[in-house]
């Protein structure tokens, strides 16, 4: 295809369409940004609320994309390589936390784990209790975050050009080395991408978090939580805090981005 | 879906997220149905909603919009231009920053609301008064950053002189939650997935079905004020006035009554 | 020896075919859609038969009477697809160490390195070794993915339309090369070519398919002197 010519009239008309978006989106990022001035900010990371709950979503976020990773993998390939109508629904009904509101998904849980659930009564037996501990953050994260991942592993599976599958195994390799080999490391990319969305999910988790967890610094107070709490009292120190998230974000966002372009380049273009 | 169909349904969903948003802006149009806008604390909400149906009564044609929300969200809606005509708040902070900011005028208070607390079924049989709350397992309360969580910490305190010096410290050794509102605070225990949690005497009031009602001594009960007044910039000042005669009013006050508010004493009703 | 004689359905298509490499490499020819690919995908073991018998050396691999239906991976029959079928993430000398990775003795990993650039070095492609495919030719990825398969110690080898991706000057080494190189091997081979030229410079035993079914089979002469059919007669002509 021969490249377009630079200022053609379908360029800018696609350019103005894109900007109208890009502006919208950033412009609330960029209100929190630049209303913040240094003193404030500083002051922001010092706040009682910040290092606990920094802390505290970065430990269950790390915990809950692993838990998502690990488990999610393994089914996004069975859907993936599963034709037919019960695999289409289940990949649906994979998707549908995604459409609840996180208080709702948060009442979900109670109602599936809390005192009154029979699972609840089971569990208690062993003195066991979910609800407003460090376990229920990570539940609630890995319930409206893990939909982002499996749909983005299932699309990457599906993407993988199946006749190197069939090769790998003409080759004499067994199932498992294919999957390790073969369809893990060319799906990387899309992976990775699946769990870098999954992870800001999980970071920006509120509802469903206050919900099942509850608020309590140090314990389930992430930093969401925390914004909200400070939101209450002083606005200044809220966007301090939705400051560190944003910035912390990005951070992790970068990083990802940059290993997976570093996985695509190794993987190389497909002819 | 083909292109065509898939295009059309683009087009439409540009449509009406035009048409919607151009909706939030339009100003209440002078003339057949007068729109009333009341800004109010979350915890007014049902009494409020009463209220509204009794000014419209009062007045045929006219038509009170609420919107409830936390104070201080409420607060930083109308300091950038939020259409509210009335602001009735559940924290006297708020209200006096508005009034310092101009952004009101002349608040008074209305209402006064007490704490209880509020016990699921199950906690029932632990806590049936207030100085047994030590003997809930799981215990919510409000965050200390919100009014209910202040004024929580400030009863449990005045609760220290008589219940022991330990008292406050043996209720927060049950703390699992610390809640951004109170009916955060009150879902859970609705739900009984925690034994007790201390809210609005009106929460509770609003929940009765699912809740036992635990009352909290007068001697270190602390009451939060509710401060009600007229923004500067009300497209509709004249019936923003009308409905603050209303709370004061003796309909107004039976209303309020009904759901658990305590009228203001003594001759303080002044916010300001 | 590979002697095949199956039959089966690929969506509308009824696909029945029998032949062996009794007499040397065999070219599977015919138009498009005519199920050649598929018949491959069953020899190998990646889609089933309905019915039949596929057996190598004596071996049954697939016998639906008797249920015998050995896996992919334990057919060692070696295969390369139309578009060579380089795993992408892997250099060269990866994709063949990847084949001989596989074997239930697998060398150390020196040794399979060391037997992997001696094998490229044969085809001509020691200064490629350290390539990602596609940084490579056609031709180059062609013969790394016939390093590739031979890696894999088969006991049969299958291509398809090994020339399609050339163009006509490589065409014509490549011609010779594979001639070469498959007698060389003496495995029972099976080539799949639409091409007439191609075919007849890679095999003496022809089998022509059309709509799924072998119409004819035989070398090019007994082809010629009685066409079964107007693509036969083209075919020869």
């Amino acid at each position: 295809m021969a490249p377009a010519p630079r200022f053609s009239r379908i360029t800018l008309a696609l350019g103005a369409l894109g900007s109208a978006l890009v502006v919208f989106l950033l412009l609330p990022i960029v209100g929190l940004v630049s209303g913040t001035s240094f003193a404030d900010a500083r002051a922001g990371l010092r706040h009682p609320l910040v290092a606990p709950a920094l802390e505290l979503s970065l430990v269950t976020t790390a915990l809950s994309v692993t838990l998502v990773v690990v488990l999610g993998t393994p089914l996004a390939w069975l859907v993936a390589r599963t034709p037919g109508r019960a695999a289409r629904w289940l990949e649906s009904s994979l998707k549908l936390p995604v459409v609840l509101p996180p208080a709702v998904a948060g009442l979900g849980l109670l109602l599936a784990f809390g005192r009154a659930s029979a699972l609840g009564g089971l569990l208690a037996r062993f003195g066991l209790s979910v609800p407003f501990t460090t376990a229920a953050v990570v539940l609630a994260q890995v319930f409206v975050a893990a939909p982002f991942y499996v749909e983005a592993a299932i699309a990457a599976f599906r993407r993988l050009d199946t006749s190197l599958l069939v090769i790998a195994r003409t080759l004499g390799a067994s199932p498992v080395r294919v999957l390790f080999r073969v369809a893990l490391p060319l799906a990387a990319p899309g992976l990775l991408s699946g769990a870098a969305l999954c992870w800001a999910r999980a970071l920006g988790e509120f509802g469903a978090t206050l919900m099942f967890a509850g608020s309590l610094a140090g314990r389930t107070q992430t930093l969401p939580l925390a914004i909200y709490a400070a939101l209450e009292s002083d606005l200044r120190a809220a966007r301090s805090l939705s400051l560190v998230l944003v910035v912390v974000a990005f951070a992790l966002l970068v990083a990802v981005q940059s290993a997976e372009r570093a996985s695509t380049r190794s993987g190389a273009e497909h002819d | 879906m083909s292109l065509r169909s898939a295009r059309r349904a683009l087009l439409l969903c540009c449509f009406v997220t035009l048409a919607a948003s151009g909706g939030c802006g339009t100003k209440p149009k002078a003339g057949a149905h007068p729109e009333l806008t009341v800004f109010a604390a979350a915890s007014l909400r049902e009494v409020f909603t009463a209220l509204a149906r009794r000014f419209e009564a009062l007045r045929p044609g006219t038509h009170v919009v609420l919107s409830f929300a936390g104070s201080q969200t409420l607060r930083s809606q109308i300091e950038h231009g939020a259409p509210a005509d009335v602001f009735a708040s559940a924290d006297e902070r708020h209200m006096t920053a508005l009034a310092a900011e101009g952004h009101v005028t002349a608040p008074k208070f209305f209402a006064q609301n007490e704490l209880v607390v509020a016990v699921s079924r199950a906690g029932a049989s632990s806590v049936r008064e207030f100085r047994q709350l030590p003997d809930a397992t799981r215990i919510v309360l409000g965050a200390p950053e919100v009014p209910v969580g202040e004024y929580t910490r400030r009863a449990l305190e005045q609760a220290n002189a008589d219940l022991g010096a330990d008292f406050q410290a043996r209720v927060e050794a049950h703390v699992v939650s610390r809640e951004p509102d109170a009916r955060q605070v009150l879902a859970k225990v609705a739900l009984g997935e925690v034994d007790a949690g201390i809210v609005y005497r009106t929460d509770a009031l609003a929940a009765k079905d699912k809740v036992v009602i635990v009352p909290m001594p007068a001697a270190y009960n602390v009451l939060a004020k509710y401060p009600v007044a007229v923004t500067t910039h009300a497209p509709r000042a004249e019936l923003g006035r009308a409905f603050v005669e209303l709370l004061f009013s003796p309909e107004g006050a039976r209303v309020l009554a009904e759901s658990g508010f305590l009228p203001v004493t003594g001759a303080k009703a002044d916010a300001r | 020896m590979l002697r095949v004689d199956l039959g089966g359905h690929i969506g509308q298509l009824r696909l029945e075919a029998r032949f062996d490499t009794s007499r040397g490499p065999v070219v599977l020819t015919g138009p498009n859609g005519s199920g050649k690919t598929s018949l491959l995908l069953m020899i190998l073991g990646v889609i089933a038969p309905e019915r039949g018998e596929v057996s190598l050396d004596g071996t049954s691999l697939f016998d639906a009477q008797r249920e015998v239906n050995v896996a992919v991976e334990q057919r060692a029959i070696g295969y390369v697809p139309q578009h060579y079928g380089l795993f992408p993430h892997l250099t060269a000398a990866q994709n063949v160490e990847f084949a001989l990775a596989c074997h239930e003795a697998a060398p150390p990993r020196a040794e399979r390195r060391e037997r992997a650039l001696s094998l490229l070095a044969e085809l001509g492609l020691a200064p490629y070794a350290e390539q990602r495919p596609h940084a490579l030719s056609a031709g180059e990825r062609q013969r790394v993915a016939l390093a590739r398969a031979f890696a894999s110690a088969p006991r049969a080898l299958l291509l398809d339309e090994p020339f399609a991706a050339l163009d006509v000057g490589t065409r014509r080494q490549v011609r010779v090369f594979l001639r070469d190189y498959l007698e060389r091997l003496a495995l029972p081979t099976v080539v799949v070519s639409h091409d007439a030229e191609d075919a007849r410079a890679v095999g003496r035993h022809i089998a022509v398919l059309e709509a799924g079914r072998v119409v004819q089979s035989g070398s090019w002469e007994e082809l010629a002197a009685d066409p079964a059919s107007a693509f036969v007669r083209e075919l020869t002509s």
